[in-house]
């Protein structure tokens, strides 16, 4: 049957972007990884350690954990949603305007859709490795308390995705990039403040925290503690889940038509 | 022996909202044949060309490339094809052969083969000493090679290339065209949309003189000429602000006259001869030049501007 084929062929198209990204990367990691490993320990000796001491002599414990234990592990959660964001606004506006590589893809036997998928299966790729690092950093400062540990590389992943997958079908779909600066500082720049990242969510007057719970980190951020600490039970979280997954979907269904206009029109 | 033909458009017709910027053009390309679109920016040339890349999809009409409908068999036709856009879009952080290593992962050709041809590419496109430069590195003349020899990773039935040698000094510019030929020669069918006539003249076996989005004339270039133009022109310049004072004086000299802003075209068969009677008329040019009849001629006939208009 004919849609067999296509399927099986498309599968092995979209791994050649993903290849291609591989590559890429490998060639080019070298700059920054020293400054993605030592943020991490800079950010939790400073805010966790350091204000971590204020709010012990003050407050004592923040839900049950140190306050050190209480932000380590949100950082997971921050990292992979400024990778998703960060990978996917400029690189892809690069990629179909300024120099223009996915309208060379294009003219190979790749399809949109392969490039789309291959460009988010890459990020994905690259989430879960930071995840993992990150995972044994937060280890390292005491916070990792349970085998449910495990999911957080996956976690981080759907993180990223969630973000990344809207963020490139807007990219693809951009004339220039005056209005990436704006989402910076209007949306991404205070979800990272205000998402129960840096205190409880039970520091908000209760009137504004239904209000928070419709940032999409904030989901991340819960999931992220669930994971670490071992607590909370499974309906939340899988609320949480649902909520990224449907912003991933979303976002690739979306992908799908800007993309192709982009390179076919 | 008939040629294959390897590309059939019928009624081309390419729409961007409410522009139109191919209007029905019919085209037939043979394999092994060296085809050109001629015209100005505008004409449609590009969008044409995305069209037989089976990148883009006609808006009505038919294209058939290989015998393959671009809509459904889009992936089988570009593993054939090698397309060369304006564009170079390199990687220019990476280095020559990573540029051409990484373009052949997306044609699933193994590891061997690309670094093979990749080797032969290099030497191609006589970038060996470059190999391991950064393409950002590179002159304008290097990057197009580039991108050329990018367009080959495959070995092509087809190379498409949209203004080949737009922004090259005349050096690269000839040395690309050497490059071409030696494709041409290894049987490669080339597709070349320039604005150049004397490109279109130096690489093409058939061309088309593309509008406004119409074809206005086809055939070979000397045909063309011949058919369209006299053999020789004379080209004048008076020290005047409006050469169109001369066009009546100048009628009788000429089959045919064309005022353009700064100089008048008298389009005979024996340019030396014609100029003597100008001069014995007791005209008197600031300048005065005898050329050979030239694809630009043969656009200005048909749409009453040049090329670089």
């Amino acid at each position: 049957m004919a849609p067999t084929t296509r399927s099986q062929l498309s599968s092995a198209r979209w791994l050649r972007s993903w290849w291609y990204h591989a590559t890429f990367y490998a060639q080019t990691w070298r700059a920054s990884v020293v400054a993605s490993i030592l943020f991490p320990f800079m950010f939790l000796a400073s805010l966790g350690v350091g204000v971590g001491h204020l709010v012990g002599a003050h407050t004592g414990l923040v839900e049950g954990q140190t306050y050190l234990h209480f932000i380590a592990p949100s950082l997971l959660a921050t990292t992979t949603m400024q990778l998703g964001e960060s990978e996917s606004l400029w690189p892809v506006l690069a990629s179909v305007k300024w120099i223009r590589t996915y309208h060379a893809a294009a003219a190979t036997p790749l399809e949109p859709e392969d490039i789309l998928v291959g460009k988010l299966a890459w990020l994905a790729t690259r989430a879960f490795f930071t995840a993992i690092a990150y995972t044994l950093i937060i280890a390292c400062f005491g916070a990792i308390q349970s085998w449910w540990c495990l999911t957080l590389p996956f976690i981080g992943t759907l993180i990223t995705v969630a973000f990344s997958a809207p963020l490139v079908a807007y990219a693809s779909a951009a004339e220039s990039d005056a209005s990436f600066a704006t989402l910076y500082r209007f949306a991404f720049v205070p979800m990272f403040l205000f998402s129960a990242t840096f205190y409880p969510v039970s520091a908000y007057p209760g009137a504004l925290r239904p209000v928070v719970q419709l940032f999409p980190l904030y989901h991340g951020v819960a999931l992220v503690r669930a994971a670490a600490y071992g607590t909370g039970s499974l309906g939340p979280q899988l609320a949480h889940i649902a909520v990224l997954v449907a912003m991933a979907a979303s976002g690739v269904l979306w992908g799908r038509r800007t993309l192709r206009r982009r390179l076919t029109d | 022996m008939t040629a294959e033909r390897v590309v059939e458009a019928r009624h081309l017709v390419k729409r961007f909202g409410s522009f139109e910027a191919v209007k029905g053009i019919d085209v037939a390309i043979d394999r092994g044949e060296s085809f050109g679109f001629l015209g100005p920016n505008g004409a449609g040339k590009t969008s044409t060309m995305r069209m037989m890349s089976a990148v883009s999809q006609p808006t009505e009409g038919t294209i058939t490339i290989f015998g393959l409908d671009p809509r459904t068999d889009g992936p089988d036709i570009r593993r054939r094809l090698g397309v060369v856009a304006q564009e170079d879009s390199l990687e220019l952080e990476l280095s020559v052969r990573l540029n051409l290593e990484m373009f052949g992962r997306y044609f699933d050709l193994p590891r061997r083969v690309v670094r093979e041809r990749v080797d032969e590419l290099l030497d191609f496109a006589q970038l060996t000493e470059r190999a391991d430069d950064k393409v950002d590195n590179l002159s304008g003349g290097m990057k197009r090679r580039l991108t050329i020899a990018r367009g080959l990773i495959n070995q092509p039935e087809i190379l498409i290339l949209d203004e080949p040698t737009t922004g090259l000094d005349p050096q690269a510019r000839h040395l690309l065209w050497d490059r071409l030929y030696r494709l041409k020669r290894e049987g490669v069918t080339l597709i070349i949309t320039t604005h150049y006539m004397d490109e279109a003249e130096q690489l093409c076996d058939r061309l088309v003189v593309m509008d406004r989005g119409t074809i206005v004339a086809e055939g070979a270039p000397r045909t063309l000429i011949e058919r369209y133009s006299t053999r020789e022109v004379v080209e004048l310049r008076f020290s005047t602000d409006d050469h169109e004072e001369f066009h009546s004086r100048l009628s009788p000299f000429a089959e045919r006259v064309e005022v353009l802003p700064d100089r008048v075209l008298l389009y005979v068969n024996e340019g030396d001869e014609t100029l003597m009677e100008i001069h014995a008329a007791g005209i008197t040019p600031s300048s005065a030049l005898v050329r050979r009849s030239s694809l630009e001629d043969v656009f200005l006939h048909l749409t009453g501007r040049t090329l670089t208009d």
